[in-house]
C-alpha cells in the first residue's frame, strides 16, 4: 500500500470520511483551547464529569424524537448546564467543595441517562450515544459542530484577558475587575457553558464517554511542547487535529470504531509527548544536558 | 481606650467606627475606632491573631464587620491595591513577568484595550524600579520568592492606586530586597499616597514609619510610631490572651 492509498484516498474517495475529517477540523479548533484552559484551571477531571452529565439530556431527547440530532444536543447542553450551575450553586451556599458537588451531581445524572436509554431503547441504540458515529455524520451535524466551534472560539478571543487572569490570580481579578468583583464568576460561567457546549459537539462523532478525550489529551500532551498560553492552546489545536486524522485512517483500514480509534491516538500522542516533549517531559527529567554558565 | 491621634481627626481618608470583625462571631479586631489620614504611612503591629490581616480585609471589602463600619472617604475599589500575605496566585502558571507586571494597568487597559508602547514602557520602569531590569521574558515559575515579591510590588507600582495595603510584605525576604522595596514605599509615601503595611520587624518599623496601630484584638494604641511602640503597650499587646473560647458570652459593649 502507497502513502497516497493509506493517507490521502480513503479522503478523496468517500464522501463520508472528508465530512468525519471536517468534523474533526472543528472540534479540534473548539475543543483544543478549552482544553488547555482546563488543564490551567486544574479542573481536567470537571470535563470528564461533565461528559457523563450531559447523558440525561441527550436520553431525554432520545427518547422524545429518536435519533435526531437537534433533540439530542439541546437536552444534552441542557442536562450539562443544569449540572454545572447546581454544583457551582451548592459550593457557593453551602460548604462543600466544587469538585466534591460535581462528582455527585454527575453520577445522579449518568445513572439516569443510562436508565432512560436501556428502558426504551435497544443496546444499539445506547452504544450510538454513549460511543458515537462520527463516520455518519451529516450536514446538520457538521453545521452544529462548525457553529459551536465558531461560537467558542470568538467568546474566547472576548473573555481572553479575564479568563487568564481569573486563573492566574483570582483574588487581584475580584480587586480591579469592576462589576463589583463578579466579573471572575461570570467568566467562570462562560467558561462552563462553552465546556458543556464543545462536550455536546463531540459527543454525536465520538460519544458521550469520549467527548472528553478530544478535549483533554491534546490540552494535556501541549503542555509539553509548550510555556504560554497562546502556543498552547496552538499546539493543542494541531495535535487533535492530528489525533482525529490518525484515528480516522487507524478506523478505516482495520475496521474499528472510529471513537475509541481517534481517543486512542490521541492517548498515544499523550504518551509520546510525555516521554519526548521538550518541556519538563521525561527526556528532559533524564537527560537535562549539561548546566549553563548563568 | 485612651484617645489616640486618629480620633482627633477630622475627616480622614479611612474612617473605622466603632469596628468588630471576626470568624463565626468570634471578635478578631474588637471595638477599634480611629481613621488613616490622607498621605500617611502607617504599620499595623501585634501578635499572631491579633486581627492584623482581618483589619485589611475589611478595609478592601473583602469581610463584613460584625458590627461597626468602614468609611472610605472619596475612595472607589478602583483606587486601592491590596498586596495579601498569601494571595492566591498560580505560581507555575504559563505567564511571564512582563505580563504580570503590565496586569496593574487593567484599570486604564480593561478588558479590550489594547497596551500599547508607552504602558510597555512604565511596566519597564516599574520592573527597574524594584530591580528586576532583564527579567521580562522570564517565567514566573522560574523567580525565586523573594523576586516574585518584586514582581508583585512592580504592579502595585502601576496600579497607581491612592491607597494601597500591604500585608507582611517583608516575610522571608532578603535585607537587600527589602531595602529595596522599603524604598518604594517611602516613595509612595512621597507621592501623598496612603500607604497601610502589617509588619513584624519593629526595628523597621521605628525607623520607616512614622504612625503605627498596635493591635492585639483590641487596639492598645495608635498615633505617633515612638509612642505606639513604647514597653508599656507592648508589654500589654503581648499579654493578649489568644484563646478561643467556644462557649464566650455575647458581647456587653455593643448591646444596644
Amino acid at each position: 500500500m502507497t502513502l497516497y492509498d493509506f493517507a490521502a484516498a480513503p479522503f478523496l474517495e468517500f464522501g463520508f470520511m472528508r465530512r468525519a475529517l471536517a468534523a474533526c477540523l472543528a472540534l479540534s479548533l473548539g475543543c483544543g483551547p478549552v482544553g488547555v484552559l482546563l488543564v490551567l484551571r486544574r479542573m481536567s477531571l470537571m470535563g470528564d464529569a461533565m461528559s457523563h452529565a450531559v447523558l440525561p439530556g441527550a436520553a431525554i431527547g432520545f427518547l422524545a424524537a429518536g435519533l435526531s440530532l437537534w433533540t439530542m444536543s439541546i437536552g444534552g447542553f441542557l442536562a450539562g448546564l443544569a449540572v454545572a450551575l447546581l454544583a457551582g450553586l451548592v459550593s457557593r451556599v453551602t460548604a462543600l467543595r466544587e469538585d466534591a458537588s460535581f462528582a455527585a451531581f454527575y453520577l445522579i445524572s449518568l445513572a439516569g441517562g443510562v436508565l432512560i436509554v436501556s428502558l426504551r431503547g435497544s443496546n444499539v441504540d445506547l452504544m450510538h450515544v454513549l460511543f458515537g458515529t462520527i463516520l455518519a455524520v451529516d450536514d446538520a451535524g457538521l453545521l452544529l459542530v462548525a457553529g459551536i466551534a465558531t461560537v467558542t472560539l470568538l467568546t474566547l478571543a472576548l473573555l481572553y484577558r479575564p479568563l487568564v487572569v481569573e486563573c492566574f490570580d483570582p483574588g487581584f481579578l475580584r480587586a480591579v475587575g469592576g462589576t463589583g468583583g463578579r466579573l471572575g464568576a461570570l467568566c467562570h460561567l462562560v467558561f462552563l457553558v462553552l465546556v458543556v457546549l464543545n462536550l455536546v459537539g463531540g459527543f454525536q462523532a465520538l460519544g458521550t464517554l469520549m467527548a472528553v478525550g478530544l478535549m483533554m489529551l491534546p490540552a494535556a500532551s501541549a503542555r509539553f511542547w509548550a510555556e504560554g498560553i497562546a502556543t498552547l492552546a496552538l499546539t493543542a489545536m494541531a495535535l487533535a487535529f492530528a489525533s482525529g486524522i490518525g484515528g480516522l485512517l487507524l478506523s478505516f483500514h482495520l475496521n474499528l470504531p472510529s471513537g475509541p480509534s481517534i481517543v486512542l491516538v490521541a492517548g498515544a500522542g499523550y504518551l509520546l509527548s510525555l516521554a519526548l516533549g521538550p518541556v519538563g517531559s521525561l527526556r528532559t527529567r533524564w537527560f537535562p544536558g549539561r548546566h549553563l554558565e548563568a | 481606650m485612651a484617645p489616640t491621634l486618629a480620633d482627633a481627626l477630622a475627616d480622614p481618608l479611612i474612617r473605622l467606627t466603632d469596628l468588630t470583625l471576626g470568624y463565626r462571631r468570634h471578635p478578631a479586631v474588637h471595638h477599634l475606632s480611629g481613621g488613616f489620614r490622607e498621605g500617611s504611612l502607617t504599620a499595623v503591629v501585634g501578635p499572631n491573631g491579633a486581627g492584623k490581616s482581618t483589619l485589611l480585609k475589611a478595609i478592601v471589602g473583602a469581610l463584613r464587620p460584625l458590627d461597626g463600619r468602614v468609611t472610605l472617604h472619596g475612595l472607589t475599589a478602583a483606587d486601592i491595591a491590596y498586596l495579601p500575605q498569601q494571595a492566591e496566585i498560580e505560581r507555575d502558571f504559563p505567564i511571564d513577568v512582563l505580563d504580570t507586571v503590565l496586569l496593574g494597568h487593567w484599570r486604564r487597559v480593561g478588558l479590550f484595550r489594547s497596551i500599547g508602547p508607552a504602558l510597555t514602557r512604565q511596566a519597564g520602569e516599574a520592573l527597574a524600579a524594584v530591580g528586576l531590569s532583564g527579567f521580562e521574558r522570564r517565567p514566573i515559575a522560574a523567580l525565586s520568592v523573594g523576586q516574585f515579591q518584586r514582581v508583585l510590588f512592580a504592579r502595585l507600582l502601576l496600579q497607581d492606586a491612592r491607597l494601597i495595603l500591604l500585608d507582611e510584605p517583608f516575610t522571608a525576604i532578603d535585607a537587600r530586597t527589602t531595602a529595596d522595596l522599603l524604598e518604594v514605599v517611602r516613595r509612595w509615601h512621597g507621592e501623598r499616597r496612603t500607604v497601610v503595611a502589617v509588619l513584624h520587624d519593629l526595628e523597621q518599623v521605628r525607623s520607616h514609619f512614622p504612625d503605627t496601630l498596635l493591635l492585639a484584638r483590641e487596639p492598645i494604641a495608635w498615633g505617633r510610631t515612638a509612642d505606639a511602640l513604647a514597653p508599656a503597650n507592648l508589654f500589654r499587646a503581648r499579654a493578649m490572651a489568644e484563646g478561643w473560647d467556644d462557649k464566650a458570652a455575647l458581647c456587653r459593649r455593643s448591646a444596644p
